[in-house]
């Protein structure tokens, strides 16, 4: 029982870590393109990030 | 210079720092005694994370005396009793008030009665045969253990023993209304907040729109709240109304997470019961300032087939409910893993007790409480910003379509 919840919990933060790993390197890329647009960039990709972040503690709360 | 000075400090004092952990780390295995046991270690952090009724900063191990001051405990048991929780001795005595007598353990106060025993049980799920014949799954608690207070004490306060592994107490809780640490904490800060405000505010009156002393500090704040948070994501319509509460709950999250982070060991939004109750505070808000587009969009979502309506309608509703939970969660679960993770490097300097490992986690620590300022005002920001981003979506009312 304790095994695989563990393990499902490890792929959870997997998949988080790739999803925010995105979203930071498109910001950034963005940024690069586009720097006045640095404000409104950063906040939308805070606000994403805090949504996937949302879904790995997901994973915690279901290991704690 | 100044920076060779800073660099020469930081060296020598983790140097005295190794040192001085060495010397104890040999003296300790010199008299053939382990450094912290894990199970030490997970006390003092669970501790550490835990709501107490009283402020303890420290213990003499040699002389078993305590240091911190008491507060005050209020408990409805069949009628009120307070006292202060001073009385408890830290867990080793037991109160009276009025006919009823408490035990605190760890943390948690218990009902008990001198003459009947304290019952340690355990939950089990078993199947049992129901009236219809067929097999049903049950969760019952078995009482594996009681023991008189006497005994209970013996085994579990003098000599801080550990209950079996899933098992509690079974004793009844009375109602706690507690001035904890938690509660104090908030009080306090919720005045330096308001001194803050007033003495802010009281600037601008007496030198007009020029603001001075801490008014000078907290206009870009506020400004910053206003023009990045409030106004992009409510709308230049309606964002006054909502700025009181944004603010609020950005300066309230912000100064309760460096709290902290400082050495007085409270911890505020890793009790889920606070970011609980400011996650409410943002659904109530959102549902009663809700214009009638917002309620369309959940019921009848325009621009899509009428079947998917019926099937949106539900999931929207629910969506209404799950946005502020994922805002407690992300609040609650990111300030206490930060504390967790510090807490656990701290504890490598116990673990290892060599000198290589304490300058190392006494500098990771550092590195770690760097990081742990950013996440403070981050978390602030975030809670405040997805509270705005959820009013917007509340009183928009479809112009830009």
């Amino acid at each position: 029982m304790e095994i695989p919840v563990m393990v499902g919990a490890g792929l959870v933060v997997i998949g988080a870590g790739i999803g925010i790993g995105k979203i930071g390197g498109s910001a950034m890329e963005a940024i690069a393109r586009q720097p006045e647009a640095t404000g409104k960039i950063q906040t939308a990709m805070l606000i994403a990030a805090a949504l996937i972040e949302g879904i790995g503690f997901a994973a915690l709360f279901a290991v704690g | 210079m100044i920076l060779k000075f800073i660099l020469n400090t930081f060296i020598l004092t983790m140097l005295t720092f190794s040192l001085s952990a060495e010397e104890t780390g040999s003296h300790e295995h010199s008299e053939g005694e382990k450094g912290l046991t894990k199970e030490e270690i997970d006390e003092g952090i669970d501790h550490h994370l835990q709501d107490a009724h009283s402020f303890h900063l420290m213990t003499n191990e040699e002389t078993g005396a305590h240091y911190g001051f008491p507060l005050p405990v209020i408990l409805w048991d069949d009628g009120l009793h307070m006292f202060m929780s001073s009385a408890f001795h830290h867990g080793e005595d037991l109160v009276k008030s009025g006919d009823k007598t408490f035990m605190l353990f760890h943390n948690k106060i218990y009902s008990i009665n001198e003459s009947e025993p304290i019952f340690i049980s355990k939950k089990r799920d078993t199947t049992i045969i129901n009236k219809e014949g067929k097999e049903e799954e049950i969760t019952v608690t078995d009482t594996i253990h009681s023991y008189s207070y006497s005994e209970f004490e013996q085994n579990f306060i003098s000599h801080e023993g550990h209950l079996p592994e899933e098992a509690f107490i079974a004793n009844a809780k009375p109602i706690d209304f507690s001035i904890t640490k938690n509660v104090f904490l908030i009080i306090v800060i919720g005045l330096i907040l308001f001194l803050m405000f007033f003495f802010a505010a009281r600037s601008y009156k007496k030198h007009g729109y020029l603001p001075s002393g801490l008014g000078r500090f907290l206009e870009p704040i506020i400004l910053f709240v206003r023009d990045n948070i409030a106004k992009p994501n409510i709308g230049e319509k309606h964002y006054k109304r909502y700025m009181g509460f944004l603010l609020t709950v950005f300066f309230f999250i912000w100064i309760v997470n460096l709290f902290g982070l400082t050495p007085i060991g409270v911890n505020i939004t890793n009790n889920i019961a606070v970011t609980s109750a400011l996650a409410v505070m943002v659904y109530l808000i959102t549902t009663f300032t809700a214009k009638k587009n917002y309620w369309l969009h959940i019921f009848w979502m325009p621009g899509v087939p009428v079947p998917m309506k019926f099937i949106l309608a539900p999931i929207e509703l629910l969506g209404t409910i799950i946005k502020p939970f994922s805002l407690l969660i992300r609040l609650y679960a990111n300030i206490t893993a930060g504390h967790i993770v510090i807490m656990s490097i701290l504890a490598m300097m116990m673990f290892l007790s060599s000198w290589i490992g304490s300058s190392l986690s006494f500098f990771l620590a550092i590195v770690l409480g760097i990081l742990e300022l950013l996440v403070a005002a981050l978390q602030a920001y975030i809670f405040t910003m997805l509270s705005a981003l959820y009013f917007g979506s509340a009183v928009d009312e479809g112009d830009h379509h």
